[in-house]
């Protein structure tokens, strides 16, 4: 666990002297003050804020996400009604409500690659995902997912065809986005559970790709 | 606004810094403020759209110098003292010096999971038809807000497709001053990545965004 914050500018020369311990100890101090202060005037229960936490924690993260995609990749009636009604689909699964009440999913083919970004802060759908990455918040990424979408592709391992489009998705508004990664071949027959193992955080932002079948232990089944 | 916060297409940040799936936190204090942003937004002193502004309102240097979770600290303390839950007084020192304002109740623990899955959904019944349909070419306005905005730099003025007619939403720019939610039609428009970035774009990269319809104009 890193204790220094990435600022969202990335790591600038400025920053390695900006963030002794002085100044993390400095926000740690504001964030108590303003914490105690709000406690004490009765606008925040202390129990829902480790509530909160603790639901971001262990409760809403990829791992719901993965099953979304695993579920549309076995079953081609909820891969209909995802690419039509994303919202509903989604809740059907149980996972739905704040920053992911209006979804869009969308299918990376052969043909083309969909990559999600919000220049504007950190759009990002929370029931499916959970917080954002470090990555998707700062600087580097906002910048140059939507200028250089294959630059970045390519920091993160991923090397496209230059035959496949690519296709970038700004999150300015309400509406939250899910890519739904191709299904890697080899795993005809393979139960949601085994599908949804595939499925990384960062293939769900169209930053990555599934993963390979045989890097899964005990995958080669057949 | 034009602020530092609008990164789309800026250059010289270096690369990305990945991270594994499971880190959620990076300190003790990220997890309270998130918590405190999230219980005191429920109280509904201010919408999403404010506290979007609040952050981006910080100085340019501020914003890029500062680590996510520290603009939402940042944000969250001028918020505070904006609609009078404190002072800038007792947010300096962390002591209490003045009564609470009244507000509704306090989230309860027991409300949280209610509140977090109920979300709170943007859109709004149409009072009007849309002046757009899905096909239709557009161009967005090249208009500089000195307020909230959520039409990026890179894409005003220029031309676009109408992919999708999303439905009718809170308007972002109305919304963050206290104007109400004054819906609008949304829109899903595509623009092919050399007009956005000219001659040397790459020429298989489309990227759209959601646009408001006082956001655009008819290039039939």
């Amino acid at each position: 666990m890193a204790s220094v914050p990435m600022p969202i500018g990335g790591a600038s020369p400025a920053h390695a002297h900006d963030h002794e311990d002085g100044e993390l100890s400095h926000i740690e101090w504001r964030v108590r003050a303003l914490e105690s202060l709000l406690i004490e005037k009765g606008y925040v229960d202390p129990a829902a804020l480790d509530a909160i936490v603790e639901t971001y924690e262990t409760r809403i993260g990829p791992r719901n996400g993965a099953r979304v995609v695993a579920r549309s990749w076995a079953d081609p009636d909820f891969r209909r009604w995802l690419n039509e009604d994303a919202t509903g689909a989604i809740q059907s699964l149980g996972y739905s409500g704040r920053q992911g009440e209006h979804m869009t999913a969308v299918e990376n083919t052969a043909e083309v690659h969909n990559l999600i970004v919000c220049t504007l802060c950190s759009c990002y759908p929370w029931p499916v995902l959970g917080l954002p990455p470090v990555w998707y918040k700062s600087a580097p990424y906002r910048s140059r997912a939507v200028i250089d979408p294959r630059a970045v592709l390519t920091e993160f391992g991923v090397r496209l065809p230059a035959s496949t489009k690519i296709r970038v998705w700004d999150s300015t508004a309400e509406v939250r986005y899910l890519v739904v990664p191709m299904r890697p071949g080899g795993t005809d027959g393979w139960s949601e559970e085994r599908l949804a193992a595939l499925v990384t955080r960062d293939s769900m932002i169209g930053a990555g790709l599934a993963k390979d079948p045989a890097s899964l232990a005990g995958a080669p089944a057949a | 606004m034009n602020g530092a916060q609008d990164l789309g297409g800026m250059m010289g940040f270096g690369p990305i810094t990945s991270e594994p799936e499971g880190e959620v936190f990076h300190a003790d204090w990220e997890k309270r403020v998130l918590a405190v942003t999230l219980a005191l937004g429920s109280l509904g002193e201010w919408n999403i759209d404010m506290a979007r502004h609040a952050r981006e309102s910080l100085h340019p240097a501020d914003y890029l110098e500062s680590s996510y979770y520290e603009v939402w600290l940042k944000g969250l303390e001028k918020l505070v003292a904006a609609h009078a839950l404190a002072t800038p007084e007792e947010l300096a020192t962390g002591r209490l010096r003045h009564p609470p304002k009244p507000t509704s109740p306090r989230l309860a623990a027991a409300g949280v999971a209610a509140m977090l899955a109920k979300g709170a959904p943007y859109d709004r019944p149409p009072q009007a038809s849309a002046r757009f349909e899905a096909g239709e070419q557009v161009r967005t306005l090249n208009v500089n807000p000195t307020g909230h905005t959520r039409l990026p730099r890179y894409a005003r003025g220029k031309r676009g497709r109408i992919e999708r007619v999303r439905g009718v939403f809170v308007f972002p720019d109305a919304n963050a001053h206290g104007l109400g939610p004054s819906p609008q039609w949304l829109y899903l428009v595509s623009f092919p990545a050399s007009e956005l970035w000219g001659r040397e774009a790459d020429p298989s990269l489309t990227v759209s965004i959601d646009a408001w319809e006082s956001y655009l104009e008819g290039a039939g």
